[in-house]
């Protein structure tokens, strides 16, 4: 039903309102892509990255300069790019999976992060520096000129193969031990699991979705600046998982599209998008801490239970 | 050109003002987190205010007055409005999990910055020195900013007063023994809420403090809170997250080294803060100075 409902809302969106409102469906899917990869390390690997930016620019930059500076085909840039984020994952991932303090960790993929944000922003003749790089040249199949229409579909296919493999991951009997080692890194010891090795073996493939979700991003925006590797977008992605609940499959999802659409609502209102945002993260945190899928899935549980189901 | 000491001195000296801005700032983080467990990170946000309210205060009082009175009112302002942040939400999520507290105190930069855009705007906006302290001192056949001096002897000032108080004085005792058992603390009859919410008035004070002192060198403009914050964090996990003397030692590496990276390799300059961050967390995955067990936080 999901899916039927995924395939007309495009032309219910066209028809009904207009395309910015497709836009802001492909913004949604992107960013929950990005917020469900983050969350393989958040959620289930219980590791605070505050560094994820850095795999989701180099998704898109990878792809990016692959089409901008050479004339390399436009499946072969898409299909590179998660591996060059993977790649970065797995020398970050290296370094940052044995620090066990959450600050630290925090910090360390910071640092890391940074260190590739300011490499893109200060080394002008590989990356353009501060101006990015405008008009990515996106084939005419997917181009976003006069619709977003095909190129909703093309994510959609992209996100749903994608969200399917994480699934996969998360069931997996490897994301079962993650998510023992996140309870009890001690017992996960003891019992024998190399801890290193799942939490890097999970950083790296956490990397690599969002390396596709910044492939997407460029595609979508068909421009790239460093501003996709700040911080602040670290932060965001941290935001929109426990807004829509870490301990959820779905739950950074239903945060991404929270923050998508409240963002576009919101600044077409007021410019002070901020405060808003402010006192609903306050007000999550003192009323609702498992966020708002947390939420969900409780009171679905509690209706059926009462049904008898 | 010759790499003679005099260069060095010289970028030794702003390294060191540099160095004692960021101690000011990583000071209340460190403390807060010391003995409260928190990470703070509208932290920015208080230096923000204090930067803010040194520049209307300035505007109000010219000159040497204004300067003076923006120091020591700037940061009581902003230490009223965190107090009033205490007790009406941290005290609220003390026993949550970290997640949950760094969610709130991010939430707070996204209310603070709005709430100075409301009412400052978003124009740059630059605080002037007074006359006496505007001026240059040679030192060493070198012309210096006098306000470096400044700079440097507030920082210093704030190290001493801070050891004294930790160090000399019963609240001291106190502050350290809540930052090592908490309930032990609260057992033996002493208020700890109302210790935390004495600390935290002492950090956002030296929060607003640091954004009056910073104020005449620097634009003022909403991205200065978050700018710092990330730097300042980095300086305290250096140092060892919760530890003073960590923030300072932490300071005063970050200082130097931006300020011989600029004089090399300007470009890049802001690199070496999260390559030193990055080589110090490998080596100590707790920081220069501190404590193992508080690194898990």
């Amino acid at each position: 039903m999901a899916g039927v409902a995924l395939i007309v809302l495009p032309f219910v969106l066209e028809k009904g309102f207009s395309e910015y409102y497709l836009y802001l469906a492909i913004k949604i899917m992107v960013w929950a892509l990005f917020a469900m990869s983050f969350n393989l390390v958040l959620g289930y690997g219980g590791m605070m990255s505050f560094g994820h930016a850095a795999f989701l620019g180099i998704g898109g930059y990878t792809c990016s300069l692959l089409l901008v500076k050479t004339s390399c085909s436009l499946a072969l840039a898409f299909a590179v790019a998660p591996f060059a984020a993977a790649a970065a994952g797995a020398i970050i991932g290296y370094f940052s999976v044995r620090i066990k303090g959450v600050f630290y960790f925090a910090t360390i993929t910071l640092s890391f992060a940074q260190l590739v944000f300011i490499l893109a922003f200060k080394w002008r003749s590989f990356t353009f520096g501060d101006d990015g790089i405008q008009g990515i040249p996106v084939p005419a199949l997917i181009s976003t000129d006069e619709t977003y229409i095909n190129y909703y579909f093309f994510a959609l296919i992209i996100v749903a193969i994608s969200v399917y493999l994480l699934w996969k991951i998360v069931k997996s009997p490897f994301g079962l031990m993650l998510r023992s080692l996140r309870e009890n890194p001690e017992r996960a010891t003891f019992i024998g699991m190399k801890v290193q090795n799942y939490r890097l073996i999970a950083f790296v493939i956490s990397a690599f979705f969002s390396g596709i979700a910044g492939v997407l991003y460029a595609f979508l925006e068909t421009a790239i600046s460093p501003d996709i590797l700040f911080w602040s977008m670290s932060g965001e992605v941290i935001l929109m998982g426990l807004l829509g609940g870490m301990h959820i499959f779905l739950g950074p999802a239903l945060g991404a599209a929270i923050m998508v659409l409240l963002n576009s609502f919101i600044t077409s209102y007021t410019e002070y998008w901020g405060m808003v945002l402010g006192i609903i993260l306050i007000l999550i945190v003192l009323f609702f801490p498992k966020g708002i899928g947390g939420v969900m899935f409780e009171q679905s549980q509690k209706w059926m239970r009462k049904k008898g189901v | 050109m010759d790499f003679d000491a005099s260069m060095l001195f010289i970028q030794f000296i702003s390294g060191l003002s540099r160095a004692m801005i960021l101690f000011l700032i990583a000071s209340g983080l460190t403390l807060v987190f010391g003995v409260m467990g928190v990470v703070n990170f509208a932290h920015g946000s208080f230096y923000m205010i204090g930067a803010y309210m040194a520049f209307t205060l300035t505007q109000g009082l010219t000159g040497s007055v204004g300067f003076w009175a923006a120091l020591l009112i700037a940061p009581t302002i902003v230490c009223i409005i965190g107090g009033l942040v205490e007790v009406i939400l941290l005290r609220r999520i003390y026993d949550k999990e970290h997640l949950l507290q760094i969610l709130l105190t991010y939430a707070l930069i996204f209310i603070f910055n709005d709430a100075i855009k409301m009412i400052w705007g978003v124009d740059l906006r630059i605080v002037d020195l007074p006359e006496s302290l505007a001026g240059f001192l040679t030192l060493f056949g070198h012309r210096f900013p006098v306000y470096y001096f400044f700079i440097i002897g507030v920082g210093l000032a704030v190290a001493l007063l801070l050891w004294l108080l930790l160090k000399k004085t019963r609240f001291g005792k106190l502050l350290r023994a809540s930052a090592e058992h908490r309930q032990m603390v609260d057992l033996l009859g002493y208020n700890v809420g109302g210790l935390f919410t004495l600390v935290f008035i002492m950090a956002t004070w030296l929060g607003g403090l640091s954004g009056a002192v910073i104020a005449p060198t620097v634009r003022l403009s909403l991205g200065m809170g978050i700018e710092i914050i990330i730097e300042a964090f980095i300086v305290v996990i250096v140092g060892g997250l919760g530890n003073i003397w960590g923030a300072l030692l932490g300071a005063l590496i970050a200082g130097q080294i931006y300020a011989f990276g600029i004089l090399y390799v300007p470009n890049y300059a802001m690199a070496f803060l999260f390559i030193l961050a990055a080589v110090i967390i490998i080596f100590r995955p707790y920081g220069l100075l501190g404590k193992q067990a508080q690194a898990r936080g």
